[in-house]
């Protein structure tokens, strides 16, 4: 299957020369004609560099354009630091409520055997396939000044729309399935014997999840956890709808990024979108490692 | 008899855990989900129709499912293109391309769009070469559609990359010494294994496009009826307190994503039950 | 601890895996349970581990009931097919788990507990291997150290879900004596699965012999080999030859030719005649049961193992000693020396 661009194998035994003939007559049949090879390849390569990487290449340069003084200049402004700590608040609630579910649900969908189950995990899928505006949306129809509970809340001068419990609420049904997600497959594949294993030991239900379970899925949990927050903190759509975009109190940095490039504010809204595009490239990096460490687990389970 | 009804379940807490989890989908899914389709039955089926045939509505909904399903079958083909270099041939620099793919699935959609735009604006690096070939992109139902394209990637290759890579070596070996050309192997033999895969993820990329917001309304110019995708036209009735006219097209495009989920999931057991997998 | 199994139904779906169990387990005995895959032998180890639940039927130990208790309680030891051991633990941390998990009241210091880990890593043989972890293992090391972990909680009885199944077939045999000799020091009731009979007759005192959910027979090795009570034991255990047979007016028939066979108390009807290959004597036309013709012989050491037509149009294989060398085309007798019958359900 590899691709030979350079065609000199230089080989001296005799046997050596036989299977690399035996090789090249296997990829003969799996392969196409160099040239096609190269077409394919610079088709692809140029269409990812298009569509993705320069786009990725353009926020930093936009943000770095005034120079660097301007860029941290743009980051120090208050706005922006509200901005940062709303963010990071935000993530930290949604992402935590979502890893106990997460946990909880998994526990519950792949250790036990009940009937529904694959509707259940369609249930959890649910936020992937809906636009974010609507998942926004569904909270103003709750929680808005017209809404189901909209009166009740009112009366009890209770603050959820345009606050920060709205758009922890929208960020929380976005990022739902994000770590049940990791763990089900996970956990299904491990099955049930080591957790047999310890309950007849003498473990406790704790006891064994504590001590059996969570080893073995800790590099699941971590993956989960790592896209349930990127996908926290850049959450634009859904938040969009329920934060009222009030100046220094419900702009999370996306919806800042929005502000300020809308106010023609290139530099700072180029700056702010730099740090939301280092979080994907470490989140994109930390991912790669994890699943390095997830086939690396499997592996040794197989043996 | 009792005893082994109350303990019919080895491990311990399957009652707790099933419960919790019951509970918190139905509080943050189910019962919002529910609220919108509660509200849209207090529509007459008549203002229904009147809202969703209003021109602009139409106009909203076509866009955004026209230029998703354009931007799908693009991703359909060049994913198959990447999927196809990354896993059949070794390059400098693959892995490196290969963890990119993921690019559009971790950039804050806001982030893509702002990036987006500045590189296809009339003075972008992008944009201006093809201004000057007479090709407007940003602020037009073409910046629309490339940011449709940019977000649907990762769908289309993440589905199909796996099923190639597991598809068994011998059963090209096979149609090679039967005596098929290195084509007639791809059109007949691979191309039918990948079927399900690729239609999977068609789907998957058509519907995220249709309902992508963030990176496609900076682009689009947003003018009524032209550039105007319906996610934004929701969160235009919003602004203007029109509740029941952006749940009349939330509902729909709630449905259109439901019948998607269901096709796909229809789908995966089709291929499961047919593809001649390792 | 003895353990008693009364009238034991477990159903998966439409399946039934156990189709009214009965057993008894006397103390200190080692009892194999043996069967084909699918015969509800597991499964009754493991309703009896406390890791599935019948659908009815009673469980009790030493005339206690044991449903009433979950596997956390019930103090058995469990070694699984696939040894479960913590994968994240090291050998040692893997047999003091069920130390380290007691209730605080009733739990040892850690020295005691290091004394009592070091104790039975010795009992198994493996104590240099106390840091590894469990994928740095031999198949025969892992079984070992999960046979440690369970013996570590004291249990009052021991379970084996296939001890050997995953083995290769030199470790199977050495750990088959072995696992004989520490029970013979431990003295544990203890079950053992398998679907190998010449494991469950080596090894265990009694074997319990199962198909289809139900018992077909308990006895000592030598009974199930010796004197099989239904047709599948004697098909499962042994090399048989088996032909069908009609018993008619106290007469026994293979086709249409009378055989010189006792049939007293033999029902009438179908029926299938089942004769160990070594209980074929080989004689002089005209001098045994089945007439027949020689096709081909190979020599297995002390026996030649003949193949031979007979003149019913079966063919079957026989044992018989060297000495007196059959040939292709010899015409030749045959006479069982011992024979079962059993009427077809």
């Amino acid at each position: 299957m590899t691709m030979q661009i350079a065609d000199s194998v230089s080989l001296s035994a005799p046997d050596a020369k036989a299977r690399a003939h035996a090789a090249a007559a296997r990829n003969n049949l799996r392969t196409e004609p160099r040239a096609v090879r190269i077409v394919i390849i610079a088709l692809a390569m140029t269409f990812l560099s298009v569509f993705v990487v320069l786009p990725l290449v353009v926020v930093f340069a936009q943000a770095f354009s005034k120079g660097i003084l301007a860029y941290f200049a743009a980051l120090a402004d208050p706005e922006a630091l509200s901005a940062i700590k709303l963010t990071l608040l935000v993530a930290a609630i949604s992402v935590g409520l979502n890893l106990v579910f997460g946990l909880v649900a998994a526990w519950a969908i792949a250790k036990f055997e009940f009937s529904g189950k694959t509707f259940l995990i369609t249930l959890i899928d649910l936020p992937f396939s809906v636009s974010p505006v609507i998942s926004g949306l569904v909270f103003v129809l709750l929680f808005g000044a017209q809404g189901y509970f909209g009166g009740w809340l009112r009366d009890h001068d209770i603050q959820i729309l345009f606050a920060v419990p709205g758009i922890a609420l929208a960020t929380t049904f976005v990022t739902f399935p994000f770590v049940a997600r990791a763990l089900i497959p996970l956990m299904q594949e491990q099955g049930t014997q080591e957790e047999e294993a310890a309950i007849s030991l003498g473990a406790s239900g704790l006891q064994t999840f504590f001590r059996v379970t969570l080893p073995n899925i800790k590099w699941g949990v971590l993956y989960g956890v790592l896209l349930c927050n990127a996908r926290a903190m850049g959450e634009f759509g859904a938040v969009s709808v329920v934060s009222g975009h009030i100046r220094g109190e419900t702009n999370t940095m996306p919806l800042l990024v929005e502000i300020l490039y809308n106010e023609y504010q290139f530099v700072a809204a180029f700056a702010i979108a730099s740090l939301l595009a280092m979080l994907a490239l470490i989140t994109l990096i930390a991912k790669t490692v994890l699943e390095n460490h997830l086939d690396e687990g499997q592996d040794a389970s197989e043996h | 008899m009792s005893a082994i009804a109350a303990r019919r379940r080895t491990l311990p807490g399957f009652g707790l855990t099933m419960g919790l989890t019951l509970s918190w989908l139905s509080i943050i899914i189910l019962i919002p989900l529910a609220g919108l389709f509660l509200k849209s039955l207090e529509l007459s089926p008549e203002q229904f129709w009147n809202i969703l045939s209003s021109r602009r509505t139409l106009n909203a909904l076509r866009v955004s499912f026209g230029l998703a399903f354009a931007a799908a079958c693009v991703n359909l083909v060049m994913g198959s293109i990447i999927v196809w270099a990354l896993v059949r041939y070794r390059f400098p620099g693959r892995r490196l391309f290969d963890a990119i793919v993921d690019v559009p699935f971790a950039l804050p959609t806001a982030v893509a769009g702002v990036a987006l735009t500045a590189l296809f604006a009339e003075k972008g690096w992008l944009g201006a070469p093809l201004a000057a070939a007479g090709i407007k992109v940003a602020f037009t139902p073409v910046g629309i559609f490339v940011a449709m394209i940019f977000i649907g990637i990762p769908f289309v290759v993440r589905t199909v990359q796996p099923v190639l890579q597991d598809l068994d070596p011998e059963i090209e070996e096979a149609a090679g010494s039967l005596g098929a050309s290195r084509w007639q192997t791809i059109i007949r033999v691979i191309l039918p294994s990948l079927g399900p895969a690729l239609l999977t993820g068609l789907a998957l990329a058509f519907a995220r496009a249709v309902g992508e917001y963030g990176s496609v309304i900076f682009i689009a110019g947003n003018l009524p009826n032209v550039s105007e995708i319906a996610p934004l036209l929701i969160v235009i009735r919003l602004s203007e307190f029109r509740y029941a006219d952006a749940t009349a097209i939330a509902v729909v495009m709630l449905v259109v994503s439901f019948v998607i989920i269901f096709a796909v999931n229809r789908l995966q057991r089709w291929a499961q039950s047919r593809i001649p997998v390792r | 601890m003895s353990i008693e199994v009364r009238n034991l139904v477990k159903k998966f779906g439409s399946f039934k895996a156990l189709d009214g169990v009965d057993l008894k387990v006397n103390d200190g005995e080692l009892l194999a349970l043996l069967g084909p895959s699918g015969s509800g032998k597991t499964t009754l180890l493991r309703i009896i581990a406390g890791l599935d639940w019948p659908d009815s039927g009673e469980v009790s130990f030493n005339g206690e009931d044991a449903l009433a208790q979950g596997a956390r309680e019930r103090h058995v030891g469990f070694v699984f097919q696939h040894y479960a051991l913590f994968r994240h633990m090291t050998v040692f941390e893997n047999v003091a788990f069920g130390l380290r998990v007691q209730p605080r009241a009733i739990r040892k210091d850690e020295v005691t507990i290091r004394a009592r880990v070091k104790e039975l890593l010795d009992l198994v043989q493996l104590d240099w291997l106390a840091d590894r972890y469990p994928s740095q293992l031999s198949g025969g090391q892992r079984q070992r150290i999960a046979l440690a972990r369970a013996l570590a909680i004291e249990p009052r009885i021991l379970l084996l879900d296939e001890p050997f199944g995953a083995l290769d077939a030199k470790v199977r045999k050495e750990l088959r004596k072995w696992l004989r000799s520490l029970h013979h020091e431990i003295n544990v009731t203890s079950i053992f699965v398998t679907h190998d009979q010449e494991e469950a007759l080596e090894v265990a005192n009694r074997v319990v012999v199962m198909d289809k959910g139900k018992i077909e027979q308990i006895g000592s090795p030598d009974d199930v080999y010796e004197s099989p009570a239904t047709a599948f034991v004697h098909s499962f255990i042994g090399e048989s030859i088996e032909l069908p047979v009609l018993i008619a007016d106290g007469v026994v028939r293979l086709g249409d030719r009378p055989l010189r066979l006792a049939a007293d108390g033999l029902a009438p009807g179908a029926s299938r005649l089942f004769v160990r290959r070594h209980d074929m004597l080989v004689g002089p036309p005209g001098s045994g049961a089945f007439e027949g013709a020689v096709q081909h012989v190979r020599n297995f050491g002390p026996v030649q193992r003949a193949e031979v037509a007979l003149s019913g149009g079966q063919t079957i294989e026989i044992d018989a000693p060297r000495g007196r060398e059959l040939r292709a085309g010899d015409t030749i007798s045959l006479e069982p020396r011992r024979y079962r019958i059993f009427a077809d359900a």
